[in-house]
């Protein structure tokens, strides 16, 4: 028994079959209001999630619960098959048990925003190189020439002593995406990127995201992009009033529907 | 026009130049210390700290700074105790002492104000991305609030510093012989109001013209995000800095 118990425990923590994230029965209320009624989710490594769903569904509620933006109030998140622990506070509530873990798996979890929000007093280079010395202590010059690889591959290279107010959307959330991925994260989270931008700035944006999905790279990707689901997503997940209301293969289900609340929502965006 | 006497009034003025900046400085200095913990005890989030910083500014913002000074100086020396404490006593005797005292409480109070509401205007994005990138506590407010709240913060701060070298003249009610102390003594001396009131207020317009030209500066070093971006072509600063 305590043998098969020893192998089982080996076995979850493998490299090969652990998940990069596993969400399990993922509960969250603000007030009164549940919205998320027990979400679970499995991503691979290399895996590219889009996450759909109607605005108020819990999509971006449960992609902040993952780096935990949000305290999720009964679930629990593992990245890369570390569970991060959480503790009853006073008041009843959930809280992180240990603040240093959640700083050390956050660091793995680079996230890219709805609104950018890089940091407005510092350069685009100082924004790249601000996490990887402080966080990663890493040599600044080091991560001064991968900041420098970075800009030029998102292709704002000629920007990068640019404080963010100067640039147009597409090239803050282009930074914001370099910004991310200076971290060499392990899963990357997607919040809605192309959401505040002007109609002809997305293009832009997702061409860098798509290439990001093309090299293997695992993506969890909050979006109301239809392409993107469709041609590059590896699954989709249908997210409904709090609740997984379908997930599987994209081409599969944006051909054939497999929910009525599905068919409804891309009825929707086709109109 | 007497222009000899412009001139040696002028020249006994600015002798007590040194005095006033003294008073000045100490007083910012020691409030800035003051201020900056009560900042901290108001965002601390305990009751008590928040109860505490409310009266404090109620009553040092509420209240005139020249009765602040009186009470200092003429009123706590009624206190037996503090005649006979060995810490007090030698503070509170000095009038020049109690004015610095009397000026660090009082700016205290403003200032902590401009520091909690630059703090409360920081954009929660930006401290989010923080946290988002695996930022401690520490270094996310070194980093990102600390930097932001500072240049929110600048503008009303450097009036708050001109409000009080302004507010050094009140020393000359407690006997101290800065500019406006020396002001008044040549004015009695010689009943010429009009023309030593004249000098006096030139310098402090002189003073307080350098102070805000040099918050002006600091403002305009630390906002380069705030002002147009740089015209095609031209060369943008290569050396990045935090702060």
């Amino acid at each position: 028994m305590s043998a098969n118990v020893a192998t089982a425990a080996q076995a979850a923590s493998s490299p090969d079959d652990k998940a990069a994230i596993s969400v399990k029965d993922l509960r969250k209320c603000f007030g009164d209001h549940e919205v998320l009624k027990g979400i679970s989710l499995e991503a691979h490594k290399g895996d590219v999630i889009s996450i759909l769903g109607s605005s108020g569904s819990g999509k971006s509620t449960m992609l902040r619960c993952i780096n935990l933006l949000e305290t999720p109030d009964s679930g629990e998140v593992r990245v890369d098959g570390e569970l991060i622990k959480m503790k009853q506070s006073r008041d009843g509530h959930q809280m992180p048990a240990d603040i240093r873990q959640v700083e050390r798996i956050r660091a793995n979890l680079a996230m890219v925003f709805q609104s950018f929000n890089l940091w407005s007093h510092m350069t685009v280079l100082e924004n790249l190189v601000a996490a990887p010395t402080h966080v990663l202590k890493r040599p600044r010059a080091e991560c001064l020439e991968q900041a420098e690889a970075l800009l030029k591959r998102v292709g704002i290279w000629e920007r990068r002593n640019y404080y963010p107010p100067h640039m147009s959307g597409g090239q803050q959330q282009r930074a914001a995406i370099a910004r991310a991925l200076a971290m060499n994260p392990k899963v990357m989270l997607f919040d809605e990127p192309t959401s505040a931008l002007d109609p002809e700035l997305v293009g832009e944006v997702l061409r860098v995201m798509r290439s990001l999905a093309e090299e293997g790279r695992t993506m969890l990707v909050v979006t109301h992009e239809m392409g993107f689901a469709r041609d590059v997503s590896s699954k989709v997940m249908f997210l409904h009033k709090g609740e997984v209301d379908t997930v599987g293969e994209p081409k599969e289900m944006f051909a054939r529907p497999p929910t009525p609340q599905f068919k409804q929502f891309i009825a929707n965006f086709n109109k | 026009m007497d222009f000899d006497f412009y001139l040696s009034t002028m020249w006994s003025v600015l002798k007590a130049l040194p005095l006033t900046l003294e008073i000045w400085f100490f007083g910012i200095a020691f409030g800035l210390v003051i201020a900056t913990g009560l900042t901290w005890l108001r965002a601390s989030g305990h009751k008590f700290g928040e109860y505490f910083t409310r009266a404090y500014v109620f009553v040092f913002r509420g209240s005139p700074l020249l009765v602040q000074l009186y009470l200092i100086y003429f009123g706590l020396s009624q206190f037996d105790f503090v005649r006979h404490s060995p810490i007090l006593w030698p503070i509170l005797r000095d009038p020049m002492y109690c004015t610095i005292v009397a000026m660090a409480l009082n700016t205290a109070a403003y200032e902590s104000e401009i520091f909690r509401g630059a703090l409360r205007a920081v954009p929660v994005g930006q401290i989010e991305a923080a946290k988002a990138f695996g930022m401690s506590a520490f270094t996310r407010f070194r980093l990102v609030t600390l930097p932001i709240a500072l240049r929110l913060a600048l503008p009303a701060y450097s009036t708050e510093i001109i409000l009080m070298t302004k507010a050094t003249a009140l020393a000359s009610v407690v006997t101290i012989m800065e500019m406006m102390g020396t002001a008044q003594k040549i004015q009695h001396d010689t009943f010429r109001p009009i023309e030593v009131l004249t000098c006096a207020g030139v310098i402090y317009l002189l003073l307080n013209l350098s102070i805000a030209r040099l918050f002006a500066w600091v403002e305009y070093r630390l906002s380069p995000h705030l002002r147009p971006p740089p015209e095609q072509g031209q060369q943008v600063k290569l050396v990045p800095e935090v702060l």
